[in-house]
């Protein structure tokens, strides 16, 4: 590791050559060898024809040396139709975890929380999790049918096309959406190197749709008799799950299209998915194609013999559908380096199934002391909450944690205190506190403190 | 409720036909027979299961051709998903508990050792599987084949027949039937009488001297480091941190992106050229194919460059003066060459 000292006397020379060199490149050019700098530029194919090297310790190349989006003509417009990221933001990608699940239709992959700011996930890293594969549904072909579970539940069943649910009067709301199964691998003991996968089946969108109460009412439901709500998919699993009556009544239940301004993605669910604020993502039922009401929960394969949770007397809980009150480092956070000694921002993500984050409290010692987090607004309801906190890194080892509470005063559980409740056996609903070790070196590595 | 939804609400009552209908126009009243062939769920009481039978010599049958290869002959295998028989005992289907859920070192769960109701497998297998082919069975079919996957997990004997009747028999034998409970506090609202439990996990909200020391009970195994790949290579190349390099390798920011291809759809060729196909002009494949072993690359990069008409038809190219010449001789190479991806 380098010494602050080392750090200013080469000013801000280090980080824009760093971009296109390699580590053992970087330190040639450290010693000086600028040569190596240029040979960079010509690979890139970014200077053509460049000037004569400038004499060593005149300043920063990538500000005395003519730079090729300056002196050249960019792209026209509508050249990506669709735009896409900067390609230097390649490492940032949704990630599947080897040995998790072993065929890719029933699987999951990652968000990159590593890299991503502020509380909404852009669309195209929002994590998946499919349990039989992924279709671009027709959307004109795409019918969503409220019925009753019994005579009466449901006076008029009915059929409602996209066009009639667009034209219905629309919400758009900010929620996450979090798998039960996050953090699932970490129950025993730290598993996976970083936090795209301790806590990357996380994703926050605004969602627009239609409260799913609205279209309830509109074909006659009786909600004296009808208690619990059957939603299921269209695709190969048509996935059911059973969704709470008094999540739907509240009105946050949506049968939503819209998702960060666009149309949902189709791993997502396009064209119609249900949100479920607070709840596991389990239930927010992809291609959803029915409603059912009904007066007794619908015990489904993914409400019985998974998305239960094991308790150490052999038991399972079932039902268990809040994802309670949760928080992680994103940066500096597992698998990361450090640049330098220095002043860094901690910079996190909070959040609770059960309303707003009330408070999130960080400490480097391992859990010893905390400090109050700055929370960044808008705070909402079951939606993310970014967080941070400024430190100055000196070189020692610490052990970062965050720690959340809600505004029910739910606190976030440390894994002593979980594991002394519900074991380490139970998959699911997995909220301990995350612990990041900073070595020495800067390097940052997964831990567990109890 | 917003004033747009009562004043919608009070014309509709005054208009008096749809009492029930905020939204007129919106939606139709679904057919009976629409309603069956999607209300397909069956409830752990059985609301909603279909008569039928099905043999456990029948479901044999349909197990070997149609299930076995990827659950194994004797659903014991977990190479697509976790096993669906083993673990459970005579004594645990008397209990309805099963044992081995009790023992922190028992390898696995099987489908038998969870599933509470037998319903809920029917339901399951009517809508989901064959995975690669859901929703081909029938009813009968699907009878048979739970009753030989009863039969693998010894709940019932080889002679069994399961009809909508001996179904509720099973029931009773099912191994992990009174294993489930909703006496937590993670449902929301009513629905389990539950709702006034309190969250069971809080934790401390000391702010000083919470603990003497923190010790660290767990790390990242060595072998784990790098099972993810490159950690380098997931993460940005600016910012406060990098990824730690567990890998060799290094970012690579100049491959097929940059190539023809892309610069061909960010000058907008692909717009009009399909690489197999015509779709405004002619396809890049069959402009290769006129001009094989033809020396017309200059004669090509002109026509590209000032606009053409005339050789595939009266729709004129327009002129492409954004375009350096050696960006419009890669792309004339690289069309004569077959538009290759890379
Ligand atoms: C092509 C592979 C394949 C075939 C063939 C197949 N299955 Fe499956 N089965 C799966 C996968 C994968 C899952 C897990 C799906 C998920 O993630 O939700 C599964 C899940 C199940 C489950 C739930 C088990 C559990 O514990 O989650 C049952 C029961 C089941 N299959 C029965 C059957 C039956 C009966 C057949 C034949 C009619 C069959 N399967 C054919 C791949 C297959
Ligand atoms: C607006 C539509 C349009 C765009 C954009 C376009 N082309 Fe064309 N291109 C055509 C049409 C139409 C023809 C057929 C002209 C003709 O019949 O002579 C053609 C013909 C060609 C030919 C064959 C010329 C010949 O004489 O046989 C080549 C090569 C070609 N285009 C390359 C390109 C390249 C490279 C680009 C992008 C830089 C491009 N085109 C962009 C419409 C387009």
């Amino acid at each position: 590791m380098e010494t602050n000292d080392d750090l200013t006397a080469r000013g801000a020379l280090r980080p824009a050559p760093e971009n296109f060199l390699t580590p053992s490149q970087i330190a040639e050019v450290s010693k000086g060898r600028r040569d190596f700098l240029r040979a960079a530029f010509a690979a890139a194919g970014a200077v053509a024809a460049a000037p004569a090297a400038l004499a060593q310790g005149a300043g920063d190349p990538d500000i005395l040396e003519p730079l090729p989006w300056a002196t050249s003509l960019g792209k026209p417009v509508a050249a990506l139709p669709y735009g896409q990221p900067s390609r230097y933001e390649r490492g940032l990608q949704r990630r599947q975890s080897p040995g998790l699940t072993q065929t890719d239709a029933a699987s999951v992959s990652f968000t990159p929380l590593q890299g991503t700011f502020g509380i909404v996930t852009p669309s195209g890293l929002h994590f998946e999790r499919h349990h039989q594969g992924w279709y671009d549904i027709d959307p004109r072909r795409h019918r969503f049918m409220i019925n009753g579970g019994a005579p009466g539940m449901i006076r008029t069943p009915k059929v409602f096309t996209l066009d009639d649910i667009m034209r219905l009067p629309s919400v758009s709301r900010f929620h996450f959406i979090e798998c039960g199964a996050n953090t699932g691998m970490e129950w025993g003991n730290a598993a996976v190197p970083t936090v795209q996968y301790t806590h990357g089946m996380l994703a926050c969108s605004e969602f627009t749709g239609v409260p799913l109460r609205v279209l309830l009412e509109e074909c006659g439901a009786d909600f004296a008799k009808g208690k619990f709500v059957l939603a299921e998919g269209a695709d190969g699993s048509s996935m059911t799950r059973t969704i709470p009556i008094d999540s739907v009544l509240s009105g946050e239940v949506l049968v939503a299209y819209g998702q960060n301004g666009e149309m949902l993605r189709p791993e997502n669910g396009y064209p119609l998915r249900l949100v479920v604020p607070g709840v596991q993502g389990v239930s927010w039922v992809k291609w959803l194609r029915r409603c059912e009401l009904g007066d007794k929960p619908y015990g489904t394969k993914d409400e019985t013999i998974h998305y239960v949770d094991l308790l150490p007397d052999g038991t399972h809980r079932q039902y268990t559908s809040i994802q309670e009150v949760k928080s992680v480092i994103t940066t500096p956070s597992g698998g990361q380096k450090l640049l330098a000694r220095g002043f860094y921002t901690i910079s996190g993500l909070a959040w609770s199934g059960r309303g707003r984050i009330r408070r999130v409290d960080v400490s480097t010692d391992g859990g010893r002391n905390w400090v109050q987090a700055q929370l960044q607004g808008p705070v909402m309801a079951k939606c993310l909450t970014r967080f941070s906190a400024p430190w100055v890194w000196r070189g020692e080892t610490a052990l970062l944690q965050a720690r959340a509470t809600d505004e029910t005063g739910h606190v976030q559980p440390t894994y002593g205190r979980m594991r002394e409740v519900r074991g380490t056996r139970s998959i699911y609903h997995n909220n301990s506190i995350q612990t990041w070790r900073v070595a020495a070196s800067g390097e940052v590595d997964n831990v567990q403190v109890l | 409720m917003s004033k747009f939804f009562s004043a919608l609400l009070a014309l509709l009552i005054a208009g008096g036909a749809y009492a029930q209908e905020r939204f007129p126009g919106i939606g139709r009243p679904a057919t009976r027979a629409e309603v069956q062939a999607w209300d397909i769920d069956v409830r752990p009481d059985f609301q909603g299961l279909p008569r039928g039978k099905g043999t456990v010599a029948q479901g044999e049958e349909i197990w070997e051709a149609k299930c076995a290869s990827c659950h194994g002959t004797f659903g014991e295998a977990n190479h697509t998903f976790s096993p669906i028989v083993g673990g459970t005992t005579a004594r645990d289907m008397e209990t309805g508990r099963v044992a081995n859920l009790r023992r922190q070192d028992y390898p696995q769960r099987t489908t038998f050792m969870k599933a509470p109701s037998v319903a809920t497998l029917y339901d399951y297998i009517r809508r989901a599987m064959p995975w690669t082919n859901p929703k081909s069975l029938s009813d009968d079919e699907v009878y048979a084949v739970l009753a030989y996957m009863l039969n693998l997990a010894d709940i019932v004997p080889a002679e069994f027949e399961l009809n909508e009747r001996t179904i509720r028999d099973v029931q009773n034998r099912m191994p992990n039937r009174n294993g489930m409970t909703t006496d937590h506090a993670m449902w929301p609202g009513r629905g389990f009488g539950t709702e006034r439990n309190k969250p069971d996990t809080r934790g401390p909200a000391c702010m000083t001297d919470c603990r003497l020391e923190a010790r660290i009970a767990s790390s990242l195994p060595d072998h784990a480091r790098n099972a993810h790949g490159n950690l380098l290579l997931q993460n940005r190349v600016i910012g406060p941190v990098r990824g730690v390099p567990t890998a060799p390798g290094d970012f690579d920011f100049d491959d097929a992106e940059t190539g023809p291809m892309l610069l061909a759809r960010e000058s907008g060729c692909l717009a009009c050229h399909g690489v197999a196909q015509k779709i405004v002009g002619p396809g890049f494949a069959e402009v290769a194919l006129r001009y094989r072993n033809q020396d017309v690359a200059e004669a090509l990069a002109g026509r590209v460059r000032q606009g053409a008409q005339g050789v595939w038809g009266n729709v004129p190219m327009p002129p492409q003066p954004d375009l350096k010449d050696d960006e419009i001789r890669a792309l004339v190479g690289w069309i004569l060459a077959g538009a290759p991806e890379k």
